[in-house]
This record gives C-alpha cells, sequence and structure tokens, in this order.
C-alpha cells in the first residue's frame, strides 16, 4: 500500500521512525493533515504560527515532479506572505502583464493586466507548482528550528479512518510497518483524488468536460517575449486551442487542446508530442522537453467541506478547470480561512460553530470558481454548434470593436471572492466607502511609506483606523482587536484613502485574521467593536 | 446617437453564458429562429435607422 503514483522532484521529507510507532497507546495530536501538497504545508504553516502542534502526513517523501499549476495570483502570495513563505517566490517566479489572444493565426486583440500600484505582490506570478511547494516545505523546516510545533512524515499513508464524536483514529502505514494516531481535528488535504475523501464515502459530483489538454514544458533557445499567448483554432491544427505561458528556468508551458478520445499512450510518445510542437513553432525552432502530460478535468464540490472533526481543504474539496488558475490559489484561500478559526476554536476563544462558517465562505468561494472555470471552459471548448458560431463571431467581432473583447474569455484570472452576506459579516456602516473593501471583502494592499499595509494586518484581529480615534485594544470574551492607526496622508500615493476611504472622512475597520473585513464605520464605538467582534468570531 | 462600440454590458461573461444557455436544446434551424427573434427585438430597441445601419455594417464578415 505504499506504491508510488508518481516520481518526486524534490525529496524534502524522507521517511523517518516517529516515538509515536513505538509508543504503548496510540498517540493523541491536536491537529493531524493528511496530504503534504501546497495545501497541506500551509495549513501547517498557519496552525504552526498560531502555537498550534500539527502533524502532517504524506504517502510520499517529496514533492511531486512536473510543473502543474504554474500560475499564482497574488492573494495566493499575500497568504504565503503572512507565512513568512512568499520573498522567495517572487524572487523566483516570471511576473507577466501582456497577453495575446489570436484566432486562426490572426492576432485578434492584446490586454495588458494594467497592475495596479501600490501593492507589495504583483497580479500573478509564473512558478512551477513544485518550486511553490518547496519555499513552503523550506519555511516549514525554519519555524521548525524555531522551534514550532510542526512534524511532516513522509511515507505515511493513512489507510483507514475511524470516527468518534470528539477525535479521529487513524490507521497509518508506514515501511517500518502500521501505527495508529489519534487526532482531535483531521484536514483533508490529500487532492482532487482524495483517498480520504473515499474513505469516508463522501459525494464529489460535477460536471465532467469531454475533452484532454496536453502539455509540455519546454525549453527553447528561441527568444520569446514574457506574454501569455492564447491561440483559438490554430492553423497549426496542433490543438484545436494553444497555451504558450513563461515559468522560471527559461521553461514554456505549451498546453494543446486534443479532444476526448485520445490514446494517452499514443499521444504522449515524444515523437508525436514534437509533431504538434514542431507544427506551432515551426520547423527552425530548437527545443528540448521538460516534462509532458494530458490531463482532462471536472468541475465539482463536495456538498460540506466540513464533516465532524474532519475538514476538507483544497482540491480534495473542490476542483475547477485549469483555465483562470483558481485551483491552487484557491486552496491558498481555503487555508487562510481555515486557519484562525481552528486555532480559536482549538484554544476554546470561538465556539465549534465557527467551523461551520468555514464550509460557508469557502463553498461560496468553490461556486465562483466553478462558475468562472465553467464558462472559460464552454467559450474555449464549445459544446454545440450554434455555441461554436457565437464563439466564434465574438473573436471576429474582437479584432475590430473594442465591446466585443471582454465577452473573449480564454480564463477569467483568479481574484480571491468577496463573503458577500454571509453569516460572520458585520455591519458595513462606512457612508461612502469603496465597494471593494465592502465587508467581507479581503483587503487590498496600499503602500506606507517604505513598507505596505498588509503585513501590519492579519495578527489576530485588527482594528484599522484612519483619521479618528479610538482604544489601542478592543475586548470581546476573551478576544482581542489590536488598533493599527493610521492616517490617509501615510500614504502620500493615494492609494490608502482611495481604497479605504472613498469619500468618507475617516474610518474604522475591523479585520479578520485572514485580511477579510469583518466590519467598518466613520468613527469608533466599542460597543459596536465588541458586537462585530462576537459575530466575526460565530457567537453571533 | 451612434453605434456604442465600447465595452456597455454589466457582467458580460453572466450575459453570455445566459445567451448560449438560451440555445440548449433547440436544433439548427430553432436556434437560427431564435436568434432571428432576438435581433428584431434588439433592433427594435435600438430603433435609431442610423445606428441599425452601422450595426448592418459592422456585422458583415470580414474580408
Amino acid at each position: 500500500m505504499l506504491d508510488d503514483r508518481y516520481s518526486l522532484a524534490f525529496k524534502l521529507y524522507p521517511y523517518e521512525r516517529s516515538a509515536d510507532q513505538d509508543a504503548a497507546q496510540a498517540v493523541r495530536h491536536p491537529v493531524i493533515v493528511v496530504g503534504g501538497g501546497p495545501i497541506g504545508v500551509a495549513t501547517a504553516l498557519d496552525l504552526g504560527l498560531q502555537g498550534i502542534p500539527v502533524v502532517v502526513l504524506d504517502d510520499h517523501e517529496g514533492i511531486g515532479q512536473g510543473s502543474r499549476a504554474i500560475c499564482f495570483a497574488k492573494r495566493s502570495l499575500e497568504i504565503a506572505d503572512r507565512y513568512g513563505a512568499a520573498g522567495p517566490m517572487l524572487d523566483k517566479g516570471v511576473v507577466w502583464n501582456l497577453g495575446k489572444v489570436f484566432h486562426e493565426d490572426r492576432k485578434v486583440f492584446e490586454f495588458n493586466l494594467l497592475p495596479e500600484s501600490g501593492h507589495r505582490f504583483p497580479a500573478f506570478i509564473n512558478l512551477q507548482q513544485p518550486y511553490f511547494e518547496r519555499f513552503l516545505v523550506e519555511r516549514l523546516r525554519e519555524l521548525q528550528a524555531d522551534g514550532a510545533p510542526i512534524e511532516i512524515r513522509g511515507r505515511n499513508s493513512v489507510q483507514s479512518v475511524e470516527f468518534h464524536d470528539d477525535h479521529v483514529r487513524l490507521q497509518i502505514d508506514t515501511p517500518e510497518g502500521p501505527y495508529t494516531l489519534e487526532a482531535d481535528w483531521l484536514i483533508g488535504c490529500d487532492g482532487a483524488g482524495s483517498p480520504l475523501r473515499t474513505m469516508m464515502g463522501l459525494d464529489f459530483d460535477g460536471r465532467v468536460f469531454q475533452d484532454s489538454f496536453l502539455i509540455a514544458d519546454i525549453t527553447m533557445k528561441a527568444d520569446f517575449p514574457t506574454e501569455r499567448w492564447f491561440w483559438f483554432e490554430p492553423s497549426h491544427k496542433a490543438g484545436a486551442s494553444t497555451l504558450l505561458h513563461k515559468q522560471p528556468d527559461g521553461v514554456w508551458r505549451v498546453d494543446f487542446q486534443i479532444g476526448w478520445d485520445v490514446d494517452r499512450k499514443v499521444e504522449l510518445k515524444e515523437e508525436n508530442v514534437r509533431k504538434r510542437l514542431d507544427a506551432m513553432l515551426g520547423p527552425d525552432v530548437e527545443y528540448e522537453l521538460v516534462w509532458t502530460s494530458i490531463y482532462t478535468f471536472q468541475c465539482r464540490r463536495m456538498k460540506k467541506f466540513r464533516h465532524g472533526r474532519v475538514l476538507f481543504a483544497g482540491d480534495s474539496a473542490h476542483q475547477v478547470s485549469p483555465f483562470g488558475a483558481r485551483g491552487a490559489n484557491s486552496g491558498m484561500q481555503d487555508v487562510d480561512n481555515l486557519g484562525w478559526k481552528l486555532g480559536m476554536v482549538i484554544r476554546g476563544e470561538a465556539p465549534d460553530a465557527l467551523l461551520d462558517s468555514y464550509c460557508a465562505e469557502r463553498r461560496h468561494g468553490a461556486d465562483e470558481n466553478i462558475l468562472n472555470s465553467t464558462r472559460a471552459t464552454d467559450f474555449i471548448t464549445p459544446k454545440s454548434k450554434i455555441s461554436h458560431i457565437f464563439r466564434n463571431a465574438v473573436l471576429d467581432l474582437a479584432e475590430r470593436f473594442e465591446f466585443a473583447r471582454p465577452l473573449v474569455n480564454s480564463g477569467r484570472l483568479s481574484v480571491p471572492c468577496v463573503y458577500d452576506g454571509l453569516p460572520l459579516n458585520g455591519p458595513d456602516a462606512l457612508t461612502g466607502g469603496p465597494a471593494r473593501t465592502r465587508v467581507g471583502s479581503p483587503c487590498p494592499d496600499a503602500p506606507l511609506g517604505d513598507g505596505f499595509l498588509l503585513p501590519r494586518l492579519g495578527k489576530g484581529f485588527t482594528l484599522l483606523t484612519i483619521d479618528v480615534e479610538a482604544a489601542e485594544t478592543i475586548e470581546a470574551d476573551g478576544v482581542i482587536a489590536t488598533r493599527v492607526a493610521l492616517r490617509a496622508s501615510d500614504d502620500t500615493t493615494g492609494a490608502l484613502a482611495e481604497r479605504y476611504l472613498g469619500t468618507a472622512a475617516s474610518a474604522v475597520y475591523l479585520i479578520r485574521p485572514d485580511q477579510h473585513v469583518a466590519a467598518r464605520w466613520e468613527s469608533f464605538d466599542a460597543a459596536a467593536v465588541q458586537d462585530a467582534l462576537r459575530i466575526a468570531c460565530g457567537k453571533g | 446617437m451612434t453605434l456604442q462600440t465600447k465595452p456597455n454590458i454589466a457582467d458580460a461573461d453572466g450575459f453570455y453564458a445566459d445567451l448560449i444557455a438560451a440555445h440548449d436544446g433547440l436544433s439548427e434551424d430553432e436556434s437560427a429562429a431564435f436568434n432571428a427573434r432576438l435581433i428584431l427585438i434588439l433592433a427594435n430597441q435600438i430603433g435609431d435607422r442610423a445606428v441599425l445601419d452601422a450595426a448592418l455594417e459592422a456585422a458583415q464578415a470580414r474580408r
């Protein structure tokens, strides 16, 4: 039961015998995470930074090969920055702004992401998933060295799970035989094929897309610009659509849409992959193949992300098409959402019901991501003749008329969702306040002199005040919000005022540990903040 | 009034999805008839002959 499902890019957590394996009785841990991928390791970082002991179990000994997720959004970097892991990602990642769209080889139009200034992180970086994971594991090792109570155990494969009211019991296989562990809380981060979800017999329903995509990562001598190029119906016929995207190390991702009825083995033969690449690149371009893979996908999610003491995060809970980079990015938002809530429940600061809001909020996010990625997929791979006719009419018109360009959909790139109308939200009482910072929104970054706003938020609850007096701390039932006092003039570019004041003269924001807005007002009222704080902790 | 060629539809993705969904289950002839009815309804909404003439021109196939 310890078969390799994939080969490793980095062997970062080789099997080591744990004292738990020699214990007379099953050892109980506060939190066990199943799956050492990006979402599992990020979960461990979030909890470990709160001082909560966490054990990550992975059935392999490191990070799987293959670039896989390559597009990491600003919000993921901001979350990783909260964990102290974003620096190396930013250093290694490729930043791109220009995208070009082609139809039958003609350029239809190009777009610039036109990044808004005054953010620490770019809208996106392209980075092979193994690097993203490695930087998270390296950060985990740093925290361990500083004494954080995090463990990661390679070659620990969960074989069965037994459920009790106040804990779960796991049978685990290792190269040295089985052992048993118990956990107060179990987090399933074991991917789209989640063995844990299967063991629990839980649903995972959605829509299958009848198309396959062939990925070829290549290195080229040719000098292509750092841009995202997307072809609809290219004349080279190597794919019904084709995407070219730059990654670090001089690697290009080429993604060919190759139809549903394909023989994977035949298509993945090097000579056949090369035929497609030659057709696309022309005969004179030299390149080397780094990695190839064929994928199909579904858009689906679990009905509930929480099942008693078990919580699911990332692909194990929801799966989307890759168009729009909403897979790993939404998983990072799951972690961001779950970490502080689980921490508060474990510390006894919030009721168990707070964890139900994890399901409500992230299901809302998953639905938004599934909607967006489904629309992109339907545009890229039209399912009926009339839908194909409309698609091509849009591309035709987009070349000449600006109005049609917003209809061209080769993936709406991942932005974090706003938890509009959900139960943890307090009053949105800032008249004239900007829509983008309404209650439920993730806080947008803003420059503050030599630094930025977001690093000052996210350590517990924050009371952000702009041009208004307030108490330095506010407490409600043992939960404390700490003030960050700013003046609009702290940011001479005006971005802070534009993003947080709008036309209001002053503002008070209650901000959750995941940097989402819990409530906002024009002036400070201690009782109102206390009420909002209770609501945000699931005591409303 | 002149022909609007700048983006003018709020939630363009949502509109497009609804437009395509409106054809679900229709035969090709039924789809063509649906489109004809839709165009006539929208044309009446526009009303302005100069704008309609410009739209007829804009919709000509690219050469």
